[in-house]
């Protein structure tokens, strides 16, 4: 190997790649060039291999107002108001450095919601671990968790911002490779949404925030490669986060806009100032000139190269008005902060760097930001391993077994984890962590906005295209059990190498599920990241699509999961359901009782659900539910456990030719347990819909019973659900 | 009767507390720069919750040489109201208003859940308007809220009746079960929970309230 090809390669670029890069040049790249290259040409920020695909997602509706390629997609909610909102993920730092990479993670999306104007009013994260309990990598997974909560609650908490609810999940395919996806949201007046363009040729560009150090270089590139024994020495890639810095920056940079001296902002995340350069530059079809000298440093003794690909986490760009910008300054001066003018718009389209006056880099913007190769990867069959069909089921004691999966890493109550985010800050919080979705009211309007996290990979693993469907179907159920109409949807798609045919297949397939569900369901999806490469010494994670959707409800008392009186009647909306021995290879029974997957994911009817959200809307908006909640993993039995969880119980039958195993803990979709006083008008409104609905029981203080199957007391299957985390933990 | 809130960096409970005094409870409001040394007429100083100065070194000891400290320390002493809450707490604890220190949660994990309170003490400003004896449900949230004292200054504390506000269940190891105190004089109040957050029945609980109403009903006498 060469000494070039050796640079190259060091900078995650092929050969193929740098030839390109000679041919837009006209000449060879000098060595901070190629960095500058190897950074926006990654994975990471080009979505070389997914670009094409993600094309084929719905991003349109009436209430899309930014859609994808901004920091964040930005939804009208009415009044005049609207919600800017994004999910991102924080995987390969969280794994090098769990406390700082999960903490950095919130900080940077943070960032992508604030720099578009919007205050951000909550957050959700979505985990995945490995499992607890494994012998060999049990102890560090702990070790993982425990940092990677402490850095969101550190972040998050300082922040101001609440984190109101999000999923943790457990499997082996996470154990070298835990996945941290964050989502933040804000809101603000139409009137202030603001863009990361340069525009205005003689416009000062200023540089706002933290001061530059040696941290995080490369940090983009890494997350584009798989890991390997040798990833620990990758720490100082990391970047370290200040929560405080990232609060003064906030305020700073909100009431900085409103002096309207501001043209274009945008914040330094992956790739640092090289990304926010030349992405600012190629939206705003023009060129950006800056010298390093003015930019406040850390350390001394930096690199152009260094200074160029930092990620120095709590910075921003911004270009301001010319003349006006002492009433920026004055603004950063207040909040203690150092903002400088770095360099300025220019006509000629290109990255001009300099060092104190001296070129180090000449490179075209839009080359940069968008004329990085794309790439259709072949893709063959999705990998999986799994068998279709699995051993015969047996249960020698349901209320055991149902005991077992409510204590399962996956089912059990996730307090000791939301208890360390505070998720009340700001006094918005209608409904927090622990519920099928989070809801924020927005004060400036009459409307509150209801979100929620889902992903599945064990669905996703059998059948992504399926299980992506499903993934959709589960997160709008959510919304909807809650009253609100589902709008617009985030997607954070991770997944292995796409550079193997068969996980390439995983996210073709998957991307195509979640495009037909995501349209179907009318939920565009208005922004997200992909995170590829997940994969530790050959093995690749479950395909783990995450999605996050949003819905609209007019501000009122919520209504919640837990029965929450006895002697109403329990309705089970969407009807028992039916299922197979093939359908129940992903469930959480398969997987706690059985300790197997086969099969197939449990199969979807996306018009059957969408009538079954739409009944439950009506319900619930009527005031008609005194209680709502979805029945996703573990099925019936586990979703009527957490009904009683606020001590009320229920006596239910159920009525089913299914194998009680199956009726139990089959987690076939589109159902959803109502208590209510007036069983009659429920009833109706369903049969409107033309969804099936019965009366199945009714609650009673503290005894769980489905006749004939199951009789015990609340007490004695909540214990276990909501101590097993803890438990594991010790 | 007017509200003032103090603004520290990293304050990030001013808004609640904000919107507390003048939406939920209809008094005029207003934010008071850490910088300046201008209360604005305020009668009431409320010290909110956060992180002021991103708790680097204490939580609270840096925030307290802020210039608007100086006036609220004179405002006290001339028997002006002032409440802490949370990381206003620390504050007044570290600038020497109220006696003791909070330490870092017994389980050394940052607390947010919704916790009962018994009220020790309605001889306040700040708890006239509730029952003594009575349990009233306000949100914790916070990473050092273990109060701790000498047994002298808790002695005192208690036979002086200057705990207000007392966990039913400890979250954070806190001697004595201690929640909140009141300065000798009466007028200063710290508490670790957040009544503001407990101030609208769409958000869970109107507890809190009380602890707004006892201040709007203290100034209407005064």
């Amino acid at each position: 190997m060469t000494l070039m090809e050796s640079e190259v390669s060091h900078h995650r670029l092929n050969w193929k790649e740098y030839q390109r890069i000679v041919e837009l040049l006209g000449r060879e790249p000098s060595f901070t060039e190629l960095g500058i290259f190897g950074v926006m040409w990654s994975e990471h920020c080009s979505y070389k291999s997914s670009k094409i695909h993600l094309k084929k997602l719905p991003t349109r509706s009436k209430l899309v107002l930014v859609g994808p390629g901004e920091n964040a997609g930005i939804i009208d909610i009415g009044g005049g108001y609207a919600i800017a909102f994004k999910i991102e993920s924080h995987n390969h730092p969280s794994f090098i450095e769990p406390f700082q990479g999960a903490a950095t993670g919130v900080g940077g999306i943070l960032r992508d919601i604030f720099t578009m104007g919007a205050r951000p009013i909550a957050v959700m994260d979505a985990l995945r671990f490995g499992r607890l309990d494994d012998a060999e990598t049990g102890a560090r997974n702990k070790r993982i968790l425990s940092g990677v909560v402490s850095g969101i609650s550190h972040y998050g908490n300082c922040f101001g911002v609440p984190t109101v609810g999000g999923e943790c999940v457990f499997e082996p395919s996470y154990d070298g490779n835990p996945l941290v996806n964050v989502f933040a949201l804000g809101v603000f007046r139409h009137d202030d949404i603001f863009f990361g363009r340069a525009t205005g040729v003689g416009n000062p560009v200023i540089y706002v925030g933290a001061k530059t150090g040696r941290d995080g270089i490369h940090g983009a590139s890494m997350a584009s490669e798989e890991f390997s024994e040798q990833s620990k020495d990758k720490r100082p890639n990391v970047q370290v986060g200040d929560p405080f810095l990232e609060k003064l920056l906030l305020e700073a940079c909100l009431e900085a806009m409103k002096t309207g001296a501001i043209v274009g902002i945008q914040d330094m995340g992956a790739a640092g100032l090289t990304c926010s350069t030349c992405e600012m530059g190629s939206r705003g079809g023009t060129g950006i000139e800056i010298d390093l000298m003015h930019v406040p440093q850390r350390e001394t003794g930096m690199t152009p190269y260094e200074i160029m690909l930092s990620e120095s986490q709590e910075r921003m760009l911004i270009v301001a008005e010319k003349g006006r910008e002492e009433e920026v300054f004055r603004v950063f001066r207040k909040w203690g902060l150092d903002a400088s003018v770095i360099g300025i718009v220019t006509d000629d389209g290109l990255l001009r760097v300099r060092e104190h006056g001296k070129i180090v880099a000449e490179l075209s913007n839009r080359a940069l930001a968008d004329e990085a190769p794309v790439y259709d990867r072949p893709h063959t069959k999705p990998f999986r391993k799994a068998p279709l069909t699995g051993p015969a089921l047996h249960s020698a004691s349901l209320e055991a077994d149902l005991r077992r999966i409510l204590a399962s890493g996956d089912v059990c109550a996730k307090a000791w984890i939301w208890e360390q985010y505070d998720y009340t800050v700001r006094t918005n919080t209608v409904q927090g962590p622990g519920s099928d979705a989070a809801i924020i009211r927005i004060k400036e309007t009459e409307s509150s906005v209801a979100m929620s996290l889902d992903g599945n990979g064990r669905y996703c693993y059998l059948d992504p295209r399926e299980g992506a469907k499903l993934m959709v179907a589960e997160c709008c159920r959510n919304v909807s059990v809650s009253g609100a109409q589902p709008i617009a949807a985030t997607n954070n798609l991770n997944f292995g190498n796409p550079e193997r045919p068969e996980i390439m297949a995983q996210i073709v397939e998957a991307i195509e599920g979640m495009a037909e569900a995501c349209e179907f369901f009318e939920t565009p999806i208005t922004g997200g990241n992909v995170s590829l490469y997940n994969e530790t010494l050959g093995e690749a994670i479950f395909p783990t699509p995450v999605m996050g959707i949003v819905g609209l409800l007019k501000t009122a008392a919520p209504v919640p999961m837990r029965f929450q009186n006895a002697g109403r009647k329990v309705i089970l909306l969407g009807g028992l359901g039916s299922s197979d021995a093939t359908r129940m290879g992903g469930t959480q029974y398969a997987k706690v009782i059985v300790d197997d997957l086969w099969g197939l994911p449990p199969q979807l009817d996306m018009a059957h659900e969408k009538r079954v959200q739409a009944a439950c809307r009506e319900i619930v908006t009527k005031g008609l539910a005194e209680s709502a909640h979805d029945l996703s993993d573990g099925g019936f039995a586990v979703a009527l456990a957490e009904c009683c969880f606020g001590g009320i119980g229920a006596r239910v039958r159920v009525d089913t030719v299914l194998p009680p195993e199956m009726a139990l803990f089959h987690e076939g979709p589109s159902r959803i347990i109502l208590s209510t006083t007036d069983a009659q008008p429920v009833l109706d409104i369903a049969a409107a819909h033309g969804v099936e609905a019965s009366v199945i029981g009714e609650t009673v203080p503290n005894l769980y019973t489905i006749e004939g199957l199951i009789d015990c007391d609340v007490s004695s299957l909540q214990q276990p659900w909501a101590t097993a985390l803890e438990e594991a933990l010790k | 009767m007017k509200f003032g809130v103090v603004v520290f960096p990293g304050s990030n409970c001013d808004h609640d507390a904000w919107y507390a005094a003048s939406q939920n409870f209809g008094q005029p409001a207003e934010f008071l720069w850490h910088g300046s040394e201008d209360l604005a007429g305020s009668d009431i100083v409320i010290l909110p919750g956060g992180f002021s100065y991103g708790d680097y070194l204490r939580c609270g000891a840096i925030a307290r040489f802020s210039p608007i400290m100086k006036s609220i320390t004179r405002f006290a002493h001339d028997g002006g109201l002032v409440m802490g809450i949370c990381n206003g707490f620390q504050i007044l604890v570290e600038a020497g208003m109220l006696p003791g220190a909070l330490m870092r949660n017994e389980g050394l994990r940052f607390v947010c859940k919704p916790v009962e309170l018994e009220v020790v003490t309605t001889a306040s400003p700040f708890t006239a308007a509730a029952k003594k004896g009575s349990t009233i449900i306000c949100p914790v949230a916070h990473g050092e809220g273990r109060y701790t004292a000498d047994d002298r200054t808790l002695d005192e504390l208690e036979s002086s009746e200057r705990v207000t506000f007392r966990y039913r269940n400890n979250p954070n190891g806190s001697m004595r079960d201690i929640a909140g105190i009141l300065n000798e004089g009466r007028n200063v109040l710290g508490m670790m929970p957040h009544p503001e957050r407990a101030s609208e029945a769409l958000l869970g609980s109107t507890d809190g309230g009380v602890v707004f109403k006892s201040l709007i009903a203290a100034m209407a006498t005064k």
